[in-house]
């Protein structure tokens, strides 16, 4: 049924599935998810303060992020 | 705003449910060899070397538990780290799902994931092993440039691989993918590590193990939950999903 209206009518899917929304509007959502990330990872995995070091040592191992 | 909200919440539960499943198995297999070649790596810099820390490598004896209290702390910052890294990584997964804009479900979330563990497991892994703590190894710095470098490297080389119209934009990712490995990844002068190579090769196959498990749930919880987010936003994923969905309702 659900794929039978995305077949045949994708404009009224678009507008109740996802709303409508421009590109700029998808690529700033997309580059924040992004930026956010990369901080939450560097954090994890490359930070070199001794107490970030410390706490994420057994995770950067089991990642295998370089740790020291 | 709605956008963002549901990506996020996406990132959150995908990285949740694969930094906890991460951190089960790391607890039975990786971190049981860490503690282990800690032993090692106390015996490599006795106390009498030169009495002081060489920042960033910890004290020795530090990192080896001795109550029950301070093993659990360090159980729960390291189930912290997995979650945070999970996080992060499903971010950056479902930002880049977001600009490529294919539709995606759990089956092709699958697909991503094992194109994240090629690229932020194997790909760093083929020129910098995953390391034990007392293992010898270059410059930290250096590194930790080459392993971002082969992460990147390889995973924009497999978007390019993966989703590029041009053949020469496809050839151009084979070429950066392999760049980091032409140039090759530094390693110390010379080998004098004090883990004993048996836990070090175990360390390796369990390390990337553990990391296939945990980019399959991420790729494929981050699918699942994205896919709403992936439908009819651009004229190609129309196009696309016109391809897509016909044969599903011709075989219903």
């Amino acid at each position: 049924m659900t794929t039978q209206s995305i077949q045949t009518t994708p404009a009224i899917n678009t507008a109740a599935g996802s709303a409508t929304r421009s590109a700029a509007q998808t690529a700033a959502a997309a580059f924040a998810a992004i930026l956010f990330g990369s901080f939450l990872l560097y954090g994890v995995g490359f930070a070199q303060p001794q107490q970030i070091h410390d706490a994420a040592h057994d995770a950067r191992h089991s990642f295998a992020f370089p740790c020291h | 705003m709605d956008l963002v909200r549901r990506l996020f919440t996406a990132a959150l539960v995908a990285g949740v449910l694969s930094g906890t499943a991460a951190s089960v198995v790391q607890q039975a297999t990786t971190v049981p060899l860490i503690l282990e070649a800690e032993k090692y790596e106390v015996l490599a810099q006795p106390p009498s070397a030169d009495g002081h820390q060489h920042a960033p490598v910890r004290n020795v004896g530090d990192g080896v538990p001795v109550t029950t209290g301070e093993a659990m702390e360090r159980v729960g910052l390291t189930i912290v780290a997995n979650l945070l890294a999970g996080v992060g990584y499903a971010l950056l997964v479902g930002g880049v799902m977001l600009l490529v804009g294919r539709p995606v479900d759990a089956r092709r979330g699958l697909v991503w994931g094992a194109g994240g563990f090629v690229a932020f497991a194997l790909a760093p892994a083929f020129g910098l092993p995953p390391e034990l703590p007392g293992m010898a190894g270059a410059a930290l710095e250096a590194r930790q440039m080459w392993w971002l470098a082969a992460a990147l490297c390889a995973g924009g080389g497999l978007l390019a691989m993966a989703f590029a119209r041009h053949r020469l934009a496809v050839a151009a990712g084979v070429v950066v993918a392999a760049l980091p490995h032409l140039v090759g990844a530094p390693h110390p002068e010379t080998i004098d590590g004090a883990v004993p190579p048996e836990l070090a090769a175990h360390f390796v196959t369990s390390s990337l193990g553990a990391a296939a498990l945990f980019w399959a749930v991420l790729g494929a919880v981050c699918g699942w939950l994205m896919s709403g987010l992936l439908v009819g936003t651009t004229a190609g994923t129309a196009a696309e999903r016109q391809s897509t969905v016909a044969p599903q309702a011709g075989s219903r």
